[in-house]
């Protein structure tokens, strides 16, 4: 069996009583498309922060291309490979477009921590960001704040500075939301531009979405896996539409 | 006539230009230093405060790198000024005299005393971490206290003698060598920290500053770059005690008192934090006012100052600096 | 033998005496920053006011000690209301840093207010006739308003445990310091909800900055000479929490009491020292949550 980009085993969280997530065994093949569906409350966001190492679980093992991390802190797991972008936006407001994305990059070349040479004579930092910003066609912007980005865009720049890490993983959590509709057209299509090395796991509720970008689907419930398959095999099954009874059912 | 393929990548050159020049000096740059010569011939009297001036300026320098630029609150940073204050009072009282060494010593241990304290505190956060930067100073400073064989207690380090500088510059009654010690050494500290300012480790701390979630989920090792801006703002504090120390030549406890903490943050803030200059422009106006002030209208100041913290907390964030920036902006958009 | 016997008790006695006078003016401190996340460094000034108020109507208008601690409360809660409303809840979403600077602030002018007006000297409390003198416990006697502050303070923390636990007001709250967002999309009005609760944590410090005056002196450094001991009962206890404060409360009135007697020396830096290894082990407390 080939080593998958990601793989947990038996994942489990509880805080006291509560649990969270119960049992999760995944695995992200590389160059998926994959999408995590489920209910709120599901535990969606949990097995993000769980794989990533933002939360530690109380049982369960989490392997990166084979390797397993579930001792490693976040940022280490980072270097190996690993890339998130948050449900809400989690940028550098004060700081520019191109600033978030240089630091994201100047992190990956490990030139980030250095004391005296001026960040804007590393050769290339810069240059990459902007071609990257280039790539999702957002460049425009790149000298403007965050903070003074309509959300949307604020929403590119998220996926934008993910990518500067050149993942191997990418999860991105529930990329669309708070988007308006008539911006949203420009996420999918840049979800859908992503190179095609990367695995990437998305988080979503908007159906529209995942059928179009997902070629497996697991869904969620209740913090464990109720079933995991193919677009067409999630669509038909009816534990599913009970699962989302009272939701929009998938189309 | 250009097309819009030209026009956006000339855009594109000058926001990659933007950010790559960010570090390149400007002639205003100049300006603080050929203020305080002016000062040197215009005041002649009032060199022991000009001098105190550029002292607690480097003081509020150092507190800028780690709370203007790293976002960490702290209200103990006293405990380095006065860990280098008693360490370059403590080496003059016991012989060592020659005082360039007594500044990189007192800076060593001040920066010695960042690292032990900053890898225990920099892992908390919140109220935690404000409270934790407290409590150690107030630890220091009780600790100074009862040492009284080596601080001389609450009675204060007397006796220090400090040898000319380089042999050549006696301290003089008058303060003029005093002044232009601690202004080359401000120069110098000034030069480093805007050098660190504009590298990729300052910008991180920006980042820190900004979203410590966000760094970590690029792999930044947040906690070692804390720790390591903690060492270097606690180093550049102590060499400010340090100098405190060598040019009033007496170390009281008041060095590492909660006042003299929460006063250099409120300098710092009222002229601006993460700006490199709100030192520069909170600290003399500060201490002007004070000077002025406090003593003979101590009601007046103390509620001027509470009314301004309110209204700078309350709106004017950046402090004097951003209140400048926007009198500047609203100057050249009213004159197009 | 006696001796020491007797010392021990003594010092057990005024430790909880003292423990009780700061349980009563950080309780309220803990509820509002376990509720707004808000770090109110200015919370003292308010005990101060309270102090300040009830002592000049018994001393100037000879109002009875209930009518006055009744009339200082209302005053000071409603006081904190309007703060509230007008003030703190700009800065509900603001950095830390802001909530510092703003309540530095509020100090400065408190100080200064109160300097202006009752002068630069701490002002005694002259507790009413019947609450003078000793009073026969057990086996020995105690002072009497002492030993009242003991009784209130036990009152206090199971009325307040009781209001959390019991009551729907109670509820809420415990639900806003849990999850703001969650008891929000249930339908708690939480800015009311801060209001009333920042109001009640303003009134009892009043409270506890009155009958407290016996132990910690009214002068107008009140708010800044007494801030380190709130903030370590608050952290050390935890935020949002009733009986954490009360039991740090316990832990650094009888701590700072024992040493006063017997180790004078070494009184602070033992305390500062346990605070440190507390807030390392638990970092929010020994009651708190992580948020």
């Amino acid at each position: 069996m080939s080593e998958a980009a990601l793989e947990t085993h038996g994942l489990c969280k509880s805080f006291g009583a509560l649990t969270v997530a119960s049992d999760i065994d995944f695995r992200l093949e590389a160059g998926a498309r994959h999408a995590l569906i489920g209910p709120n409350g599901a535990g969606k966001t949990t097995f993000v922060n769980l794989v990533t190492g933002a939360l530690s679980p109380s049982r369960g093992r989490v392997w990166l291309a084979g390797e397993d991390v579930t001792a490693l802190p976040q940022a280490r797991r980072v270097k190996r490979g690993l890339a998130r972008t948050f449900q809400i936006n989690t940028l550098f407001r004060g700081l520019s477009v191109l600033e978030n994305v240089a630091l994201a990059i100047g992190e990956r070349r490990g030139v980030a921590g250095e004391l005296f040479r001026p960040a804007g004579r590393r050769s290339g930092v810069v240059e990459e960001a902007y071609a990257a910003l280039e790539r999702l066609g957002i460049a425009e912007d790149a000298s403007r704040l965050v903070r003074e980005l309509p959300y949307g865009r604020q929403r590119l720049v998220e996926i934008a500075v993910a990518l500067g890490l050149e993942p191997k993983v990418l999860l991105l959590d529930e990329p669309a939301a708070g988007v308006p509709g008539t911006e949203s057209g420009i996420i999918v299509e840049t979800i859908e531009g992503l190179p095609a090395e990367i695995a990437v796991l998305i988080i979503e509720h908007d159906m529209d979405l995942v059928f179009r970008i997902a070629r497996r689907i697991t869904v969620l419930a209740q913090g464990s896996v109720l079933v995991e398959g193919s677009p067409e095999e999630i669509a038909r099954d009816p534990r599913v539409r009970e699962v989302y009874l009272g939701e929009r059912e998938p189309a | 006539m250009t097309t819009v393929a030209e026009a956006s990548r000339s855009a594109g050159a000058s926001a990659i230009e933007a950010l790559s020049r960010r570090h390149r000096l400007r002639l205003s740059e100049a300006l603080p230093w050929v203020i305080a010569l002016a000062c040197f011939f215009a005041f002649p009297g009032y060199l022991a405060l000009g001098t105190h001036i550029l002292i607690s300026i480097l003081f509020a320098l150092s507190l800028d790198l780690i709370l203007g630029y790293g976002g960490i609150v702290t209200l103990g940073q006293a405990a380095f000024f006065g860990a280098g204050a008693y360490t370059a009072g403590i080496l003059a009282v016991h012989g060592w005299t020659e005082p360039l060494t007594g500044l990189l010593a007192a800076g060593a241990v001040a920066a010695l005393l960042g690292v032990v304290t900053g890898l225990i505190l920099l892992r908390t956060e919140g109220l935690t971490l404000l409270m934790l930067t407290l409590v150690v100073a107030e630890m220091i400073r009780e600790g100074a206290n009862k040492a009284d064989r080596w601080t001389g207690g609450a009675d204060g380090l007397q006796g220090i003698s400090i040898a000319p500088i380089l042999g050549l510059f006696r301290f003089d009654l008058y303060r003029r060598t005093s002044y232009f010690y601690a202004l080359a050494v401000l120069f110098l500290a000034w030069l480093a920290v805007r050098a660190i300012v504009h590298s990729p480790f300052g910008r991180s701390l920006t980042g820190i500053r900004e979203s410590i979630t966000r760094m970590h989920a690029i792999g930044s090792p947040v906690l070692r770059r804390l720790v390591t801006a903690y060492a270097i703002a606690a180093a550049l504090s102590g060499i400010a005690g340090a100098l405190l120390a060598q040019t009033e030549q007496f170390v009281s406890l008041e060095v590492l008192s909660f006042a003299r903490s929460g006063a250099v943050v409120i300098m710092l803030i009222l002229g601006g934090a993460g700006r490199l200059y709100g030192a520069f422009v909170g600290v003399p106006l500060y201490m002007l006012a004070q000077d002025q002030l406090a003593e003979q209208f101590p009601i007046y100041w103390s509620t001027g100052l509470g009314l301004l913290l309110i209204a700078v907390a309350l709106g004017a964030r950046g402090g004097v600096l951003d209140v400048w920036d926007a009198a500047l902006g609203w100057l050249r958009r009213s004159h197009r | 033998m006696d001796a020491a016997f007797d010392s021990a008790i003594s010092i057990a006695f005024h430790g909880l005496a003292f423990a009780m006078v700061l349980y009563l003016v950080s309780v309220g401190l803990s509820i509002t920053m376990g509720l707004m996340g808000f770090v109110n460094l200015a919370h003292g000034a308010f005990a101060a006011i309270g102090g300040y108020i009830a002592i000049t109507l018994m001393n100037q208008a000879q109002v009875p000690f209930p009518l006055a601690l009744l009339i200082t409360a209302l005053a000071v809660g409603a006081l904190g209301m309007v703060l509230e409303r007008t003030l703190y809840s700009r800065l509900y979403g603001g950095t830390e840093l802001n909530q510092v600077l703003f309540t530095i602030g509020l100090i400065f002018i408190a100080t200064a207010v109160f300097r202006r007006i009752w002068g630069p000297l701490s002002l005694p409390l002259k507790p009413p006739g019947y609450l003078q003198g000793e009073v026969d416990l057990l086996f020995r006697s105690f002072p009497a308003y002492r030993s009242f502050l003991i009784a209130a303070g036990a009152l206090m923390v199971t009325l307040l445990w009781l209001g959390l636990e019991r009551t729907r007001f109670g509820a809420k709250v415990r639900a806003a310091v849990d999850n703001r967002r969650m008891a929000q999309s249930v339908g708690i009005d939480t800015s009311r909800l801060f209001t009333l609760t920042f109001a009640l944590g303003s009134a009892l410090a009043a409270l506890g900055g009155a009958v407290g005056a016996d132990i910690l002196a009214l002068d107008p450094d009140y708010a800044l000479e007494h801030l380190v001991y709130f903030l370590i009962v608050v952290a050390v206890g935890g935020l949002g929490s009733i009986k954490g404060p009360f039991i740090a409360a316990l832990a650094l009135g009888t701590a700072d009491i024992g040493f006063k007697y017997l180790l004078p020396q070494f009184g602070a830096f033992f305390i500062y020292a346990m605070t440190l290894a507390v807030l390392l082990w638990r970092p929010h407390g020994l009651f708190g949550r992580a948020r």
